[in-house]
């Protein structure tokens, strides 16, 4: 038995909060819960899966052998370990949510395309302990069972309330990837019924010529099997040929759908372009509205193949004016057999072929983004969009500690841009507010904003948005072949959501709240959506959170005959049980879907018979039917053992998509040198002051020119950080010069060593620049005073030659800007320190084990600071005399008593907030365009050095 | 030249608390290909820098910005003076450079124009005077020549020393005195009705017993001059006679100082008078790596140290009547104040502060101590503060009070150091407007 998908329902817990919330609250989006898992161990992974990392999943439900899977993102064989896709596949493909009903409406005499929208659904198998985000979608073949493939690409987790938080983006880019590959799927698909019309038209002529010369052969013949046969043949090709036609025209009416679909985000200049491409087409086969008029040209012409194969040439020119780059061979028309084969004995369309190719490639590199984009855990995932938020909006002060924010990272929170496979200019896209931040069952929602109409819990959810949805649009989908087989149960539903509707909020009124919140309003791409409460809807699902769990609210309207039983199903159970947001059981949907789902077995292929319906059930009922089974899973959910998932997470490179940048090509020279390096102190065994492994002297390489310093690199630091801060008893010392701007020189006889110290240090130099141009990790000249302008922490070789001497000269002219610390003799020659402000950091004894705990433990302190930095900044008064009365001694006073009592900072520490302060100063007095002509400044102080010893 | 190492030291460090001393910041200049030899201010926020590249630079000393580039020498410059020519209501301030390319331009710092050139002089100028009451400009060479304001040549004169004019001072009178040599040659420019102008020389003042190396205005009734042997001759203005002499260095040189110079004595540059500068009431003379204060009312040496850098004091400057800086050879510039002595009995001493720094004047500022030990109201020069930045010798500097000082060297470059505290002040400022402007953050 094989049992039902359990479709998930998000729940959220309600929020009766308080109305008038206190104006010195954190915004919420930066609020951590203090228990966001109050309910249970969070410890306790919920995870048995066979598989160990998330991953994509692609799966298509073939006519001819049912749900497949096609492809995973990562492809490695490793990610799903022993976890069986197949099976997998057949639970999230097992349910038509999209209820793709395709055929020959009663009314109309030509087949008809269904445009469905996509849906989507969190499925989850609580017995494999895999959930999934699946995102159903159909795209066109001609060749296939009314003319749709169904396929699905799913986000398979072990974590389901990942998945569940984490929706809505999910959605986004998800929803990104279908439209990608649907545009390119409607390219090829035009193509395909040009081809099909041209070889149609050939047919056609060859038959008439048959049949013209059975006239000329005499009466008799006429009335023979044989040409009855042959007349039959030619009518069925005709009503073939306006069927294709029609369905022409119908492929090219896809823009001017309405879309429902809210995340449907589309490249304007691939959209007109396909469309362009389209109408074209469509305007040359409308030039031979006379099917038969083709035939007359033929017979007006000595040879019909001659004919066919300039016309084709002709055609083939404009193709390659249309495509430009691409250049195929011409095609021949073929003449198409009355009885073509089987449907079980074609080989199907490839994902590949049924989308344009360059359309799949982007495809697959957008879930690549995807997959890498919400690699990590949860937790993982909401601190560091907690953390990039944060950083977004401290710009001031970013450039001290922080890692840049890398252009993707924009993209990934700031703004969203509708993806474009064919990489168009950008300046066609439309700004998309992202889904915001999900954590825990508290609602980031702007709820409380909103007019305390939604009391009844359940128009809370997304439903009552997608019944509005279903409101708006029911009438201007209201073509008869959506409603043909509606069912009792859909229209009941209809009711349902109309009467839910009621006790929602007008979108006009959840528009302004919005919009009162929202500080740049989503642009709405107002070309492809002609329906003005698009507009509206955008808005609203992107930034609600509440997420669409089930498919039968995207289906409400669209004649979807099973759908709105789960939807019914999904209220109910947030009526039933709010509290428990573990998978639902949809078992009673599912009975229903296996009693209403109506077989469509269309043509798959042209009969002689033209295109009927069969009412013979199609091969992926009997799954259907067995899909009912379901499992209770609740309790396995919440009492498993814990696991060592986030071991597993972190060696899948958690860090951000930098790591992969292509700056990893420049890097790789001087990781080479680094791994020498190494080498060199490997085989140094009296080395152990710094005995590394090969993996942290890698985090020394990239230091320097000729990289940016990512995360991960700087988490590597940490550990070297970590080493330095329990080595040395007078790494307080050194952190505070660093910290205070005095240029720190190392100086080694070993490079590696130095190499080392230096990429540990780096952590604290204020301001590196994005590739740490302010650190020289190694420099084996005598520098000179522009040097100590431009780096703030140097890495020196110690020579014992004449080269030395002058080194060792201009170390000591320079001293009194420098610090020095001696690696070979473990000695510190600086300015005494006796703050406190480092202490935590700096701690020899510290309690710290892991490099990247310090390195979270550093970053913490560092922000701290930058924050204090950025307030004794921009405190008007500790600058500027507040009355004309005031001298500047009052206002130095102001400033010295803020640093000193209010902050409780000594002297030395002061030295640090001053120099934070006077970088970010520098920094915001910088001009935006370019770097002015002024040479940097070089501050410092003339201060006695000691010398500390080990 | 490379400042030569100081003993080799192996301390790394050195006790460095200079409360007085408030150049807290700096910017490196860069630009020059070759030795910077000059600096002139042309105005408040504006100086610009010459020197053996042939390159004039203009230099916003406000923001460390180069404004201009003054492109057209091809050969070093050997002067370089401002012009300021004020015809009525505004005045216009222009720079006129000379170089070894026999050439003289006069440039327009605004623009970056070069406005005047003359070129293939008989001989390099090697110094430049500008009489702005005349509006007219003199170059000194193996002749003097007087140009007006559009570069035009009034008069010359052709010298019969073969050094040529090294200096040129204004004198009263529509005089001027020109350093030759061993010589100070005395001339009147006369202007006659029909504006032209004439230049005879009136009177040859051959008191100095070597080169003369340093000739200044002191004030309007005194001018002084300085010789390569040490000796500072202060003279009436107007009728050119000796009002002192001074041997600065007269203690050693008493008895064989003279022969020894003539000989190439072993430390001819120790008793040198490098450079000379008033304010009025005190002049300074750099001999050799000493420093000398002369008072000119009660015509004694009131404080000096005889060795105040490692090397060559190159200029110095009276910022006012008790401080004074010095820049010299050995790279660095040090600030000095006139101190009354504590402890009469006890000599100056440096060794406060450096460990290597004035090692070599602990040594020897004992003998000529006790001789000068009888004066009275002997004072004493105590270091205040120095500035080591550049790599080689110092060469000149130019004061913008308290908007900072720029120092030009041997190593290319150009400092300009600053007080922290009041730039810190002035980014606040900056900062709080840019605020407003952009309506916060």
């Amino acid at each position: 038995m094989i049992g039902s998908p359990d479709v998930v329902a998000f729940t959220k817990e309600d929020e009766y909060g308080q109305t008038n919330p206190d104006p010195w609250a954190l915004p919420e989006e930066f609020s951590v819960p203090l228990h966001p898992l109050a309910d249970s161990n969070p410890w306790a992974k919920t995870s048995y899966a066979k598989f160990t990392k998330d991953f994509i999943l692609i799966s298509e439900f073939s006519e001819q052998v049912g749900p497949q899977p096609l492809l995973t993102i990562p492809d490695d064989p490793k990610v799903c370990g022993t976890f069986d896709l197949n099976y997998f596949s057949l639970r999230i493909m097992s349910v038509d949510y999209q209820a793709s009903f395709v055929g020959h409406p009663p009314g109309s005499g030509y087949p008809r395309l269904s445009f469905v929208e996509d849906s989507r659904v969190v499925l989850g198998d609580s017995k494999e302990g895999a959930f999934a985000y699946v995102h159903h979608l159909t795209l066109y073949d001609l060749e296939a069972r009314g003319f749709v493939r169904p396929f699905c690409m799913a986000y398979v987790s072990a974590d389901e309330r990942k998945i569940m938080l984490q929706f809505q983006e999910l959605s986004l880019r998800f929803s990104q990837a279908s439209e990608c590959l649907k545009a390119g799927n409607r390219r090829a698909f035009a193509k395909e019924l040009q081809r099909k019309l041209r070889d149609l038209e050939y047919t056609h002529s060859v038959l008439q010529r048959e049949e013209g010369l059975q006239r000329e052969a005499g009466p008799q013949c006429i009335y023979s099997a044989h040409a009855v046969e042959k007349a039959n043949e030619l009518a069925n090709v005709e009503k073939s040929i306006y069927e294709h036609r029609d369905l022409l025209r119908q492929i090219s009416s896809y823009h001017c759908r309405p879309r429902r679909d809210p995340h449907v985000v589309t490249c304007q200049k691939c959209m007109t372009e396909c469309l362009n491409e389209c109408e074209e087409l469509l305007d040359k086969y409308a030039k031979l509205a006379n099917p038969f008029g083709y035939t007359d040209k033929g017979g007006k012409g000595e040879e019909g193949q001659g004919q066919i194969d300039d016309e084709g040439g002709e055609e083939e020119v404009e193709e390659d004016e249309d495509e430009g780059v691409k250049r195929r061979p011409s095609y021949t028309p073929q003449l198409i057999k009355a009885k073509s084969a089987k449907c079980f004995d074609k080989r199907l369309k490839t994902l590949q072929e049924l989308c344009d190719e360059t359309f799949y490639e982007a495809t697959v590199e957008l879930l690549k983004e995807t997959e890498r984009s919400f690699r990590g855990d949860l937790c993982y995932l909401h601190t560091r969009r907690l953390d990039k938020a944060l950083r977004r909006r401290q710009r001031v002060t970013n450039f001290l500690f922080e890692e840049d924010l890398g252009d993707d990272d924009e993209d990934e929170v700031g703004t969203l841009r509708p993806f474009c496979a064919v990489n168009h200019a950008v300046d066609n896209y439309t700004l998309l507010n992202p889904p915001p931040i999900v954590l825990g069952p508290e609602p980031l929602e702007l709820d409380s904003l909103e007019p305390p109409g939604p009391l009844d819990p359940a128009s809370e959810t997304s439903h009552t948005h997608d019944s509005e949805l279903g409101l708006g649009e029911s009438h201007l989908e209201s073509s008869p072949s959506d409603q043909t087989l509606e069912t009792q149960e859909s229209s009941e539903e209809t009711k349902g959501s109309f009467s839910s509707d009621k006790s929602g909020v007008g979108p006009a009124e959840k528009q302004q709240s919005l919009a009162s919140v929202r500080s740049e309003p989503p642009d709405p791409d107002s070309d492809l959506t002609p329906d003005a409460d698009h507009n509206t809807d955008l808005e609203r699902e992107s930034s609600s959170e509440e997420m669409e769990t089930t498919a039968g609210e995207e289906e409400g309207d669209n004649g979807g005959d099973q759908t709105p039983v789960s939807l019914l199903e999904v209220v109910s159970e947030l009526e039933g049980s709010r509290e428990d947001d573990c998978e639902r059981e949809t078992d009673g949907a599912c009975e229903l879907e296996s009693d209403l789902l109506v077989p469509i077995d269309t043509a798959c292929c042209m009969s002689q018979e033209g295109f009927l319906y069969e009412a013979s059930a199609p091969e992926a009922d009997p799954h259907l039917g067995q899909s009912s089974h379901h499992q209770p899973s609740e309790t396995l959910v919440v009492n498993q053992e814990p696991q060592a998932l986030l071991p597993l997470q972190d060696d899948y490179a958690v860090g951000s998509p930098c790591s992969e940048s292509p700056a990893a090509g420049l890097e790789l020279p001087v990781g080479l040198l680094g791994d020498a390096v190494s080498r060199i102190s490997v085989e140094d065994g009296s080395d152990c002051t710094m005995s590394a492994s090969t993996g942290s002297d890698r985090a020394a390489s990239p230091l320097g020119y000729g990289g940016v310093v990512t995360l991960r690199q700087r988490k590597k630091a940490g550990q070297g950080a970590l080493r330095f801060v329990r080595q040395y008893p007078f790494a307080m010392q050194a952190l505070w010069c660093l910290l205070s701007g005095r240029t720190l020189v190392v100086l080694g006889a070993d490079e590696g060593r130095v190499r080392r110290l230096v990429a540990a240090l780096a952590l604290f130099v204020p301001g590196p620049g994005k590739c740490g141009e302010r650190v020289q990790a190694w420099l084996s000249c005598p520098f000179t005073l522009t040097d100590l302008q431009r780096w703030k922490l140097i890495g020196l070789q110690r020579v014992a030659s004449p080269v030395g001497s002058s080194m060792l000269y201009s170390l000591s002219r320079y001293s009194r800007y420098i610090s020095i610390l001696d690696a070979d003799q473990k000695t510190l020659r600086c300015p005494p320190y006796r703050g406190q402000l480092l202490a935590n950091i700096a701690d020899h004894r510290t309690y710290i084990r892991r490099g990247s705990t310090y390195f979270l433990h550093v970053q913490s302190t560092l922000c701290h600071l930058a924050a204090k930095a950025f307030l004794f900044t921009f405190t008007h008064h500790l600058h500027l005399p507040v009355s004309c009365t005031e001298g500047p001694e009052v206002v130095e006073g102001r400033r010295r008593c803020f640093l000193q009592e209010q902050l409780g900072l000594g002297e030395e520490d002061s030295q640090i907030l001053l120099y934070l302060s006077q970088l970010i100063t520098q920094q915001y007095l910088r001009p935006a365009t370019g770097s002015s002509a002024a040479a940097p400044c070089f501050s410092f102080n003339y201060t006695t050095s000691v010398l500390y010893k080990i | 030249m490379v400042a030569q190492p100081v003993e080799k030291s192996p301390v790394l460090c050195i006790d460095e608390e200079q409360p007085k001393n408030w150049f807290t910041e700096l910017q490196v200049l860069t630009g020059h290909f070759d030795i910077v030899r000059f600096l002139v201010q042309i105005d408040d926020f504006r100086c610009a820098s010459a020197g053996d590249d042939g390159l004039v630079l203009v230099w916003n000393i406000e923001t460390g910005e180069r404004l201009q580039e003054l492109r057209g020498h091809s050969q070093q410059i050997t002067a370089i003076t401002t012009f300021t020519c004020n015809n009525g209501l505004m005045s216009h301030t222009s720079l006129i450079t000379a170089s070894s390319d026999r050439s003289l331009s006069l440039w327009d710092p605004d623009t970056g124009n070069r406005v005047q050139t003359i070129s293939d002089l008989q001989s390099s100028v090697k110094c430049l005077l500008v009489l702005e009451r005349l509006c007219v400009c003199l170059s000194g060479g193996e002749e003097l020549c007087v140009w007006n304001k559009d570069f035009q040549l009034q008069c010359h004169r052709q010298n019969h020393s073969d050094t040529g004019i090294t200096a040129l001072i204004e004198l009263p009178k529509n005089c001027i005195a020109a350093a030759m040599d061993k010589e100070i040659m005395i001339y009147r420019l006369t202007v006659s009705t029909d504006s032209s102008m004439s230049v005879a020389e009136i009177r040859c003042l051959s008191d100095h017993q070597d080169q003369i190396r340093a000739l200044i205005n002191v004030n309007d009734g005194l001018f002084a001059s300085g010789s390569h042997a040490g000796e500072l001759i202060l003279w009436d203005a107007i009728d050119w006679t000796i009002l002192a002499y001074e041997h600065i260095l007269w203690e050693e040189s008493q008895t064989s100082a003279q022969a020894e110079i003539r000989m190439g004595a072993p430390k001819p540059s120790e008793m040198s008078i490098q450079h000379l500068t008033t304010n009025g009431t005190l002049i300074l003379a750099a001999v050799g790596s000493g420093l000398y204060v002369y008072s000119i009312l009660t015509k004694t040496v009131v404080a000096y140290r005889k060795v105040a850098h490692d090397s060559n004091v190159l200029h110095t400057i009276l910022l006012s009547d008790s401080e004074l800086m010095s820049c010299s050879e050995d790279g660095s510039v040090r600030m000095w104040e006139i101190q009354d002595l504590p402890l009469p009995a006890e000599p100056a001493s440096a060794g406060f502060f450096g460990m290597w720094n004035f090692g070599r004047s602990n040594k020897q500022t004992g003998p000529p101590s006790k001789k000068v030990m009888d004066v009275p109201n002997i004072r004493t020069l105590e270091l205040t503060g120095d500035l080591i930045g550049h790599s080689g010798a110092v060469q000149m500097f130019v004061s913008f009070k308290e908007n900072g000082l720029v120092t030009c060297s041997t190593d290319h470059l150009l400092i300009l150091w600053k007080n922290g505290e009041r730039q810190s002040h002035l980014r606040s400022l900056a900062l709080f407007q840019k605020l407003e402007e952009n309506g916060g953050l």
